[in-house]
Formats: structure tokens, sequence, C-alpha cells
């Protein structure tokens, strides 16, 4: 599984699924996404992210593979990164989940919390989220599957095989969120 | 129900930022550069450690002005600085919605005794260090991230390079030790014998650790990421240099392709002259920045 490692926390990411038993590529560059069975957009600076992606040829490679089907989870940056609509922004995203986000909605740092949060798909107990200076999911298309909401916004999503989330699953020890998504992908390519 | 203010939170921050360049701005034009160069957080100073070695006397947190239009220019995170042990400069800054507060010896000290007790505050700390003990120490009151102190506003990386690498040595040397042994390290650093542990256990600091003081060209940055720093400051060595914009973009490529040669030799061309630099035996020894604090 690749995760890319232009920029944030992308070394937690790569803990989180080798805990789940899965080996990690880092990518910097489009030639290192060959190979790869299913890729992680970590948090970090979108912006940071985008700038390097723009830089390194990493766009157009990133943008081939989505839609080629290659199932990405994007969380935090990466889901911003991952929206199609960046509310009041022209900052590179790459556009395949219908959904419209607000950067930094939620506040600032020290309005950043953590919260227990109900994933009906993960079952009890509740899964301890972390937003940090998190994007607000303000819109979904029609084709996006709600998977957590707080505060009447939704947190989590996915649409076919794009997943993102607002939070950061990478900082807590709970593994459920990632297993989910892995399960799915296996689920996937079985049939 | 929502926590805010969690360490969790605090430190969470930090680790968004990890493999970014954090770069010093004085004003939203900086700013507004500094983000589409693809920094991954601005510094809002009224000016730049090379210009208050230059100015000498008081050197005091930021007029609000300043940093309420820096904070309105951009979407990435905005960090200011406080005056070690200036517990009500950081109660301004908490109030004005700061990202982040760097307790800084850029500033003259307003307390030789005490820094800040961080834990007191939603908003999390970044702190320098020398060494270990002294990282920890730090650690113990609060900070959620720790940076090397070098030696700022000198363009000169050579003290950036002595704290990184005293404290990567230190953690190899707790390593290997026994309880016991443990016990007397903690005494002998004057750090927190439950935080020597952790570090002896882990390996590495428990918060993130970036380079600062110093750094003015892209291999500078990637030294600094090479010898294990988990991201770079860059202060003064942007705006005065030639060409902050691409020396900026360059910067920031070298801190993400820090392995890289080849990429770290093409985005080294042509940046035109970076700042002027400080040889350290040139400032007076009561004149370093890096001796305050302790």
């Amino acid at each position: 599984m690749g995760v890319l490692a232009l920029q944030g926390a992308f070394v937690e990411q790569e803990r989180a699924l080798r805990r789940c038993g899965v080996d990690t590529r880092q990518i910097r560059k489009a030639e290192e996404l060959t190979g790869i069975r299913a890729l992680l957009i970590p948090g970090g600076e979108s912006t940071t992210i985008g700038r390097l992606m723009e830089d390194f040829a990493l766009t157009a490679a990133l943008t081939r593979a989505i839609a080629g089907g290659l199932p990405v989870f994007g969380t935090c940056a990466g889901v911003i990164l991952l929206a199609r609509e960046i509310v009041g922004s022209d900052q590179l995203r790459l556009g395949f989940l219908d959904i419209a986000v607000e950067r930094n909605a939620y506040g600032r740092q020290v309005d950043s919390f953590e919260v227990d949060l109900d994933i009906p798909a993960l079952g009890p107990p509740p899964f301890r989220a972390v937003f940090i200076r998190a994007p607000k999911i303000v819109a979904v298309g029609p084709g996006v599957e709600v998977l957590a909401v707080h505060e009447d916004k939704p947190v989590l999503v996915r649409q076919g095989h794009v997943w993102g989330c607002a939070f950061h699953p990478e900082l807590t020890s709970d593994l459920r969120l990632h297993r989910y998504f892995l399960d799915s992908i296996a689920n996937r390519q079985l049939i | 129900m929502a926590e805010k203010g969690t360490w969790t939170v605090k430190k969470g921050l930090a680790e968004m930022l990890k493999g970014g360049v954090i770069m010093d701005v004085t004003t939203p034009e900086q700013a507004r550069i500094a983000e589409e160069a693809g920094a991954c957080a601005v510094m809002a100073l009224e000016r730049v450690p090379a210009d208050i070695r230059a100015a000498g006397g008081v050197a005091r947190m930021a007029d609000p002005t300043v940093i309420l239009r820096i904070m309105d220019a951009v979407t990435i995170p905005v960090m200011a600085k406080v005056r070690i042990g200036h517990f009500v400069e950081a109660q301004i800054l908490e109030a004005l919605g700061v990202d982040y507060i760097d307790e800084s010896e850029v500033l003259t000290p307003a307390d030789e005794q005490f820094h800040i007790d961080k834990h007191a505050f939603k908003v999390p700390f970044v702190c320098g260090a020398r060494n270990l003990g002294e990282a920890l120490r730090r650690i113990a009151e609060g900070a959620a991230m720790i940076r090397t102190k070098g030696e700022p506003g000198t363009g000169n990386v050579v003290e950036a390079v002595r704290h990184m690498r005293l404290i990567n040595a230190e953690i190899r040397r707790l390593r290997g030790m026994g309880r016991e042994e443990l016990v007397a390290a903690a005494k002998e650093m004057g750090a927190p014998l439950d935080l020597v542990t952790q570090v002896a256990e882990l390996g590495r600091l428990p918060v993130v650790n970036f380079a600062a003081g110093g750094i003015a060209t892209p291999a500078d940055a990637a030294l600094m990421m090479q010898l294990g720093a988990d991201g770079i400051f860059v202060g003064s060595g942007i705006f005065k240099s030639q060409d902050p914009m691409k020396r900026a973009r360059a910067i920031v490529a070298a801190t993400t392709y820090y392995n890289d040669p080849r990429v770290l030799a093409e985005v080294s061309k042509d940046l035109g002259e970076a700042m002027p630099g400080l040889e350290i035996a040139a400032i007076a020894p009561g004149q370093r920045m890096q001796e305050r604090g302790w």
C-alpha cells in the first residue's frame, strides 16, 4: 500500500497500516505509484502537499491512477485534496469526491478537539476521533455515502473506491477504521 | 462531549507539520508568498532574527495588529513568539487565536529563572533546546513540539547541527541503559525520570523535533533532515535573500526530497544570493541567543 509522503503525518499512517499487517511504500514520485494496490493521503497542510504534487509531476499520475480504480483514502488534508469543491479557494485538488469542504471551518488550533464518534459500520464502542484544524464537509453529492456524522456534518464519506475523513485515525491506537478500509479493498478485489 | 486543548490535539498539530517548512514572515504579503511557496506554517514577527540582532535593545512579542493581519492573509497555521517566561504575552497570543506559540530565545527573556507553565494553555507551544535535558525540561513544562536553538539570524547552520547531533547522541546513550542508570542520567541532565525513561524506550523524543537557527539554503534543510529533524524552521534565510519565492520553494522541495541528491542539485540552481552569513565566533558570548533559557 502506498502512502503519499510529500508532507505531514505519513509515518504515523504507515505505522497504523503496518500494525494491520500491510506492507507500505512512501510515495514521492510518479514512478513509485507503480504496483501499489491502494493509496493513503495523510494529514498535513493541503496547500503544501498540493504545491509539491504540482512541482513534482504527481497530479497527473495520481489522477490517472485513481481514475483507473486505485482505492484511495484521504484523511484531513487528504480529504481536502480529494474534494471536488474547496469553499472560497482555487488551490489544487484532485476532485474525485463529490463533496464541498470548507477549510478550518471548525476553527483555529485552540478549537481543535477530540470526540467519541459513532461509526455505525464499525459498531460499538465509539471511535475516538481527533480533529485538528479540520475541514468541514459542507455538502455531499448523491453518489456519496456518509459513514459518520458529527454535529450534523459528515466526517467520514465514501464514493466507490474513494474514501475521505475529516479527522485523524492515525493519531489513536484504534485500528478499526484502517481495517475496515483494507477489508473493503480485499473484498472488492475478490469479486 | 468534544474536548479541546488536549495533549493529543496539541501534539497532533505538530505531527501534521512534519516534513514541512515553517517560515518567518513580517507582513501579509510575505505570508502569502510563503504559503504559495508551500510553507506548512508561518511565524508572524515584527522583525526577523537577523534584524533583531542588528537592532539590539529589548525584543518583545509582535504587535497584535501585525499578527492578526498575517492570520487573515493565509489558511495555513500561524505561529508567533513570546519572550521566555512571559506568560502574559502568551495569554494575549492565545486570545488572538494564534495556532502555536514559540517561547523563544530570539526575543529578550522576561524571566531568568522560569519558563512558562505551558500546560496551563489550550494553545500548543514549541520551545528551543540545545541538548536532551533542555528538551525534556521544556516538554515537562508542557511544550508539545521541540526545535533546536541553533544560532538565529546568522545564516550559519553549524549550531543547529551541533544541537541536533548532541540530542541524537544523548538519545542513543540512553537506549542501552538499565533502570538504575536512567535514574543517574535523569539527575545528570536535570530532566524528569519518566520522560528520560520514555525517550530510552522510544529511541526518540516523545514530541516532534524540528531544526531551527541558521538554515539558509536547500542543502542546509536537507542536511538537518538527514540528521533526523522532523521538519525545518527558516527564519531570516528566506526574506533576507535575493529571491525569496524561489528560495522558499527550493527549501520546501529540499525538505521533502532530502534523500534525493538529484532533486537537491536541481532545486539549488540559480537561487540568487543567500542571506549574508555570520561567523559564530564573531558574536560575543553574551550576545548568543542560544544561551538564553536553561
